[in-house]
């Protein structure tokens, strides 16, 4: 029963609090660039609008991808409010960006082609921090559950520092912010027209868009896990990383694809096994 | 108002497109993005892409080589749309009237809602048309709505 109602919650009140997250970013944004910026519930206003355009559909398959990441991103995120297993996460999250790269692969647009590409070097560029970090996890309590993480007294971030940083290094290419908005972006920024969801419109893109609020809310959520008890401060460690994204992306260009495989396969996988590596000896 | 409604007044995309502008209405396009007159605050964001736009923005009159163009993009935005024909040439031809090349307005071409005439077009000027556009929205989406209901 208790299970059922955190399923109910997450499927309501993630949207939710993604879409005002959103909301607060392009007024954060906006202020930073030294504009007023859009209405608070800006996001939500674009997401009701798409869904009375007409349908614009270049095959079946597209939609059924976009449900899959959809359906999938969902799935991992009421898997991490249920305390399961931080590895299989991870996974279900990559089946879901695959979801995500095979939708923008099944239309024959050359930019949605180059967009799925362009994101499946940033799965590439960010799966080895995420799996190292739940090997991380596993290192400190011998469990890779998240309900483990959370009976945990003390939080994960002071035996964890460098994989945290890594994390926030990757937060940025899981957020779509520069530098490594590569694939898609959001704001009103371009990229290849619009990357790997050129080809989605109407209803269809607002249904990529509410998936990227409860995507949005599960990275949040993985920045949580490094200070569990008490949920409060985790939430406020969240936020604060949230913000220092937001900075990153207005003092920085979009960078190339290499720059950003370079950067997380370097700086990111070696502060991760440094930290691991510390704990070995 | 159903929430859709009015949510479409609140959130116009905005796809530009320039026939043979000379840069001058462009330039005034990207002006009314920035700090000074900053139209995000009506919720507009300038796309790149048709299929998600809801505005489509013309600039300079339209030419043999890209009444083709124009036409793709308009069948690409998905309805409800509107088309504003921002500046002179955009509206008439302007002083490239009779040219042997130039077949006229965008109004030779596609249907057009709403024209704003200056040369250049002055970003005050291009966001009012933008708000009328809105309203035109309104009342095509209101008669469509009205129609199904007969």
């Amino acid at each position: 029963m208790r299970e059922l109602v955190i399923i109910l919650l997450v499927l309501v009140a993630a949207p939710v609090l993604g879409g005002l997250l959103s909301g607060i970013d392009r007024i954060i944004t906006a202020r930073m660039q030294g504009r007023v910026g859009p209405p608070l519930l800006q996001p939500f206003y674009d997401v009701f609008k798409l869904l009375g355009k007409e349908r614009f559909l270049v095959n079946q398959r597209q939609v059924l991808w976009a449900i899959g990441y959809l359906a999938l991103i969902i799935t991992s995120l009421a898997m991490l409010c249920l305390g399961s297993d931080l590895l299989v996460i991870v996974f279900v999250m990559a089946f879901a960006a695959i979801c995500f790269v095979l939708g923008g692969l099944s239309t024959k647009s050359p930019y949605s082609h180059i967009g799925s590409q362009r994101e499946l070097l940033q799965m590439l560029s960010y799966e080895p921090v995420l799996i190292l970090l739940a090997i991380g996890v596993f290192m400190q309590n011998q469990s890779f559950l998240v309900k483990d993480i959370f009976a945990r007294p003390e939080p994960l971030l002071f035996s964890l520092p460098l994989v945290f940083v890594a994390v926030l290094l990757i937060l940025t290419i899981k957020m779509r912010k520069s530098p490594f908005d590569l694939s898609t972006c959001h704001h009103a920024h371009q990229e290849l027209v619009q990357g790997i969801t050129t080809e989605y419109s109407g209803p269809y893109l607002a249904l990529i868009e509410l998936t990227h609020w409860y995507e949005l809310v599960l990275v949040l959520g993985l920045v949580v896990l490094f200070w569990a008890q008490p949920i409060w401060a985790g939430i406020l460690l969240a936020l604060a990383a949230f913000f220092i994204e937001l900075v990153i992306d207005n003092i920085c260009a979009r960078m190339t694809w290499s720059w950003m495989v370079k950067l997380t396969w370097s700086v990111g996988i070696i502060l991760c096994l440094v930290n691991l590596g510390v704990y070995l000896i | 108002m159903g929430i859709i409604q009015k949510s479409r007044l609140k959130s116009p995309w905005v796809l530009h497109y320039d026939c043979s502008s000379c840069n001058g209405c462009d330039i005034e396009i990207l002006a009314s993005l920035t700090p000074v007159y900053d139209i995000e605050r009506f919720g507009i964001i300038n796309t790149g892409n048709p299929k998600h736009a809801d505005v489509l923005l013309v600039t300079g009159g339209v030419n043999r080589r890209n009444a083709r163009v124009l036409k793709n993009l308009y069948n690409q935005m998905p309805e409800p749309k509107v088309v504003v024909a921002v500046g002179s040439c955009a509206c008439t031809g302007g002083v490239f009237h009779n040219c042997y090349n130039i077949l006229g307005g965008v109004d030779q071409v596609i249907p057009v809602d709403v024209y704003v005439p200056g040369c250049a077009a002055r970003p005050e000027a291009i966001i009012d048309g933008v708000v009328l556009g809105l309203q035109k929205l309104k009342e095509k989406t209101q008669m469509e709505s009205e129609e199904v209901a007969k």
